[in-house]
């Protein structure tokens, strides 16, 4: 068999302003970012699909003590897509702008570009959240 | 499957340490063996818990160089075990099944970890590694960072002002420093208050400094034995009487956090084992490597129903002397939390407790005790429930 969207092909989707995922014959349900099966029921028959990368947010921090390669501070948060999957990402927001709760805001996905470092396996590329309420 | 028992247990102080994790090893492990009244030679295999020894001490294979130091025999399997911060109770589990199935008799199990030794920024790197590298790791989130999400999550589904789960999040820390005052081996033994909390520096909003565990140095070990073997090692063993492991994915997928799923069916799985319930735990050693993750894992082991763990901590129903004394030998918060060695640590104190060794920190009367450890994403979670 063959992997049905590498991490790879999401990024390099992500780069091209596209949100990949699978769509579950079994089940109807979304997978992004991709998985060898459906996340909800395990089915192997998935199709790639683009999302409309729109979401809201479920919880957020904002980092103060950030790792070796990160410069702080910077939000990062879970955000719900309209298509169900989850993804963990960077809200472009000034980390102590008076924007008050995050939760409940609606989002758009972006991308941002992570210079290949020690560990990293190369290139990343992180999502990126745009608040657009 | 047969009945084991734990024969001995050792422990190092916890904190920063000039000891090397082979010598660190050494010392619990030989008061282990000691305690047992074995040799090292009697020891059969070797399940060592060890999460970033690599990028500590630039060490691989560290576990038959422990099992060498230590004398054991040649022909004694030394495995290294890695969980992330559950990686010494994934260990224990595994020593358990091999025992408990009649593979071996008498195993040496245990932990190590030196994690002052990268300092913050690469230790906060190494940390964050417990996350999905390919999907969350490039956001820069660390582990205060994932607990800081609970933590907003968790304000959110309850209705609880965030101001109200703070203070109850900084209740978690002064009762644990306050046991941790009582423990000889914890690495901070001095009483703060909630104000020493709240004016601590923000480490990942809403989680500050005082809400986190320390990053540490230090090993404990645990020697088990079959029940027969056991018996005529020590008067009065302390029995594995139940254990329970689950894992699961990244927190993206998890969604819901609040909720630790692997906790609960591994909470499950070691009740069922050992054919109890909640209620009948007396003293629970429970993973608080941030304030509220000692507040989700006491609903998850269903000690409090969900959302209202909170509110119990500032009753003093998680305090030595209350209904469910949580975490006597200080937790993670103030005893230290030296990844590889923490499941291990955790053993030790419910061993201890249950012998009526803890002096100061003694919950009167215990007889069951629990042990609760988390690794990665939420990812590992272990569960074992001891008894006399």
């Amino acid at each position: 068999m063959s992997y049905p969207l590498t991490h790879r092909q999401f990024f390099n989707g992500l780069k091209e302003g596209r949100l990949q995922g699978l769509k579950c014959a079994d089940c109807g349900a979304y997978t992004a970012p991709p998985k060898v099966a459906c996340a909800e029921c395990g089915g192997r028959e998935l199709t790639v699909v683009e999302l409309s990368g729109r979401g809201t947010i479920r919880t957020y921090t904002v980092i103060r003590v950030a790792p070796e390669g990160f410069t702080a501070p910077y939000v990062v948060a879970m955000a719900e897509m309209e298509e169900g999957p989850w993804l963990m990402g960077n809200v472009a927001v000034e980390p102590d702008s008076s924007e008050g709760s995050l939760i409940g805001r609606k989002v758009t996905v972006g991308h941002r570009l992570v210079e290949a470092g020690n560990y990293t396996a190369g290139e990343g590329v992180a999502v990126t959240f745009d608040l657009v309420d | 499957m047969r009945r084991v028992a734990v024969a001995g247990v050792g422990m190092t102080k916890f904190g920063v340490s000039e000891k090397s994790q082979v010598e660190m090893f050494a010392e619990a492990a030989m008061e282990a063996i000691d305690g047992s009244n074995l040799k090292a030679r009697d020891i059969q295999a070797l399940y060592l818990g060890n999460g970033l020894g690599d990028f500590e001490e630039g060490q691989m294979n560290l576990a038959p160089l422990c099992a060498f130091e230590l004398g054991l025999p040649v022909g004694a399997p030394a495995v290294r075990v890695e969980g992330a911060c559950a990686s010494a109770s994934v260990a224990i589990r595994e020593a358990f099944i091999w025992v408990a199935s009649g593979f071996y008799d008498v195993v040496l199990v245990g932990g190590v970890e030196r994690a002052t030794a990268m300092g913050t920024p690469l230790a906060t790197r190494t940390f964050a590694m417990g996350a999905d590298s390919r999907y969350e790791g490039f956001s820069g989130v660390t582990f205060p960072g994932a607990f800081a999400m609970v933590t907003r999550m968790y304000a959110e589904k309850y209705g609880l002002p965030l101001e109200v789960l703070k203070r109850h999040m900084a209740l978690v820390a002064v009762k644990n420093h306050k046991n941790g005052v009582k423990n000889p081996l914890a690495q901070f033994r001095k009483e703060i208050s909630v104000d020493t909390v709240l004016n601590s520096a923000m480490v990942a909003d809403p989680i500050q400094l005082f809400d986190c565990c320390p990053f540490s140095d230090g090993a404990a070990a645990l020697v088990l034995a079959a029940e027969d073997v056991a018996k005529k090692l020590c008067p009065q063993p302390v029995y594995v009487r139940g254990v329970g492991q689950g894992s699961n994915g990244p927190l993206y997928r998890q969604r819901d956090i609040t909720r630790i799923r692997a906790r609960e069916e591994a909470a499950a799985q070691s009740y069922r084992m050992a054919g109890l319930t909640p209620a009948d735990i007396d003293v629970c050693e429970l993973h608080d490597c941030f304030t509220i993750a000692e507040i989700v894992a006491s609903e998850g082991l269903g000690f409090f129903p969900f959302g209202q763990g909170s509110a119990a901590v500032e009753k003093g129903e998680t305090a030595i002397g209350g209904r469910i004394p949580i975490n006597p030998s200080g937790g993670l918060k103030a005893k230290g939390h030296p990844i590889g060695a923490t499941g291990a640590a955790q053993a030790y104190e419910i061993v201890k407790q249950l012998r009526g060794e803890c002096g100061d920190r003694q919950v009167a009367g215990a007889r069951v005790g629990m042990t609760d450890t988390l690794g990665g994403d939420l990812a590992t979670l272990v569960n074992i429930i001891y008894g006399v």
